[in-house]
């Protein structure tokens, strides 16, 4: 192939209008919490697979709801289960279970 | 002999305190610039938190000034300031002598058309926030045939610096979550985002009324100020903002847009404070007396402000700060205004 010395770099933005609905929906009715986020991150700052890979459930629920499902499960590919998001999660979200679900729904082709 | 008070503006605060000073036993006469007593809360339709019904609450109010001389479509002709009291014309016809003035001049909202970037007064399906409580107090507006998509944006017009509204106008964030919850009442399979830059949902119960649209409502918050909307051919808007949480650009298609206007000084502040020879502070809104106890005295002796004619407030801050002002006024009359000999030396000393 030519090389025009320059190359094409898809869309990096949100688009909200492919959010799946369905399967969200699908996900909070396993887990109503998914819900109640509020984003403060103390999840990730705690994290401690995160400090090695980027791993955060703030940014995957977050990346769900951006009709970004794949990132989704990559920012959770390496959690450990340790559980101490769940221990400062300021709204007590059960984010492990949470974090299983997020994978069983989203994993489902 | 009973004193004259005059109350400016037949709003929450002009109503709360002259039911309060009548109360007392005052000669309370209450002016309306326009021709229904309530001011804004005659033009809602349910309030925040706890979604009460406006109209129960403004019905409350005005049962309680009776016997208060209401003067509706009034003004104020021209004051003079006597040796203690107010020499005041009204447009009316009468003239008052009054020994305390109340300015409860309240606020304006913030004119959306202003933000031509949200497209308000140019695409069909952007309203306000005063034009969707309109809609649930009627049930009719052209814009709503069950709409999938609704969005709502905070922060118009305030938190500019650029449309000169520097200030946060405290009550649009906790109004868009109550009407993003009766939006999804109203039409349950909608898609509800808010646009906001900080949540500041300070009050009691407001923090309940935020988690209730995030897990009964299934409300989405998005961080970030909407910057441009534009209008698809098929009458849709298209929106655009950055999600600040997740660091990008996105953009969204939506049925509808409601634009949070925010409390602006009102209109009549101007005209009235040359009246008064009142100082506007540089946000447009009455100076109270300095320092933070001041409370609701201006710098003018017998004049007393409350309300939203000294910035943006709650319905209940509103309502606290008439009582606040009526206490006020009756300590003035009583300890102050009396003593013919002392009144300046009292004046100075304790106004």
């Amino acid at each position: 192939m030519v090389d025009f010395g320059f190359g094409l770099v898809p869309s990096s933005r949100i688009n909200l209008d492919l959010f799946d609905k369905e399967k969200y929906e699908e996900l909070a009715a396993m887990e109503p919490d998914v819900r109640i986020c509020m984003a403060c991150g103390s999840c990730t700052a705690v994290c401690t697979a995160g400090k090695f890979v980027p791993t955060s459930l703030r940014e995957a629920i977050e990346a769900i709801k951006n009709a970004n499902p794949e990132k989704a499960l990559q920012m959770l590919e390496s959690c450990q289960f340790c559980g101490k998001c769940s221990m400062v999660c300021p709204r007590g979200i059960n984010t492990r279970h949470l974090i299983l679900s997020i994978t069983k729904v989203y994993s489902q082709k | 002999m009973k004193n004259n008070i005059l109350i400016i503006g037949g709003g929450p605060a002009g109503l709360e305190a002259s039911a309060q000073l009548q109360r007392m036993g005052y000669n309370v006469i209450l002016i309306e610039r326009s021709a229904q007593l309530g001011g804004h809360l005659a033009k809602w339709d349910r309030l925040f938190p706890d979604r009460v019904p406006a109209d129960e609450v403004l019905g409350g109010l005005i049962h309680a000034t009776e016997g208060v001389k209401c003067f509706t479509d009034t003004d104020i002709r021209a004051i003079n300031r006597l040796e203690k009291s107010y020499n005041v014309r009204l447009t009316n016809g009468i003239t008052v002598l009054s020994d305390a003035l109340l300015v409860a001049s309240g606020f304006d909202l913030f004119n959306a058309v202003r933000k031509e970037e949200y497209g308000y007064g140019i695409y069909n399906q952007v309203m306000t926030n005063a034009d969707l409580e309109a809609y649930f107090k009627t049930g009719r507006d052209k814009r709503i045939e069950n709409p999938k998509k609704i969005g709502f944006v905070h922060c118009v017009g305030s938190r500019d610096e650029k449309s000169g509204c520097r200030s946060c106008s405290k009550v649009c964030c906790a109004t868009a979550v109550k009407q993003a919850i009766e939006m999804k009442q109203a039409f349950p399979q909608a898609d509800v985002f808010c646009f906001y830059m900080d949540l500041r949902l300070f009050g009691r119960h407001y923090e309940d009324l935020y988690l209730e649209a995030q897990k009964e409502y299934g409300v989405r918050f998005i961080r970030g100020r909407v910057a441009e909307v534009s209008e698809n051919y098929d009458g849709t808007l298209l929106v655009k903002a950055e999600d600040t949480v997740a660091s990008k650009p996105l953009k969204i298609t939506l049925d509808l847009l409601v634009l949070m206007s925010g409390m602006r000084p009102s209109a009549s502040v101007k005209e009235l404070g040359e009246h008064l020879g009142m100082m506007v502070e540089e946000d447009g809104y009455f100076a109270v007396r300095s320092g933070i106890a001041a409370g609701q005295r201006s710098p003018q002796p017998g004049i007393f402000l409350a309300g939203a004619a000294t910035g943006p407030k709650t319905l209940p801050e509103t309502l606290a700060d008439a009582r606040a002002a009526a206490m006020e006024i009756d300590r003035y009359l009583t300890e102050i205004f009396p003593d013919a000999r002392n009144y300046k030396q009292l004046v100075k000393e304790r106004w």
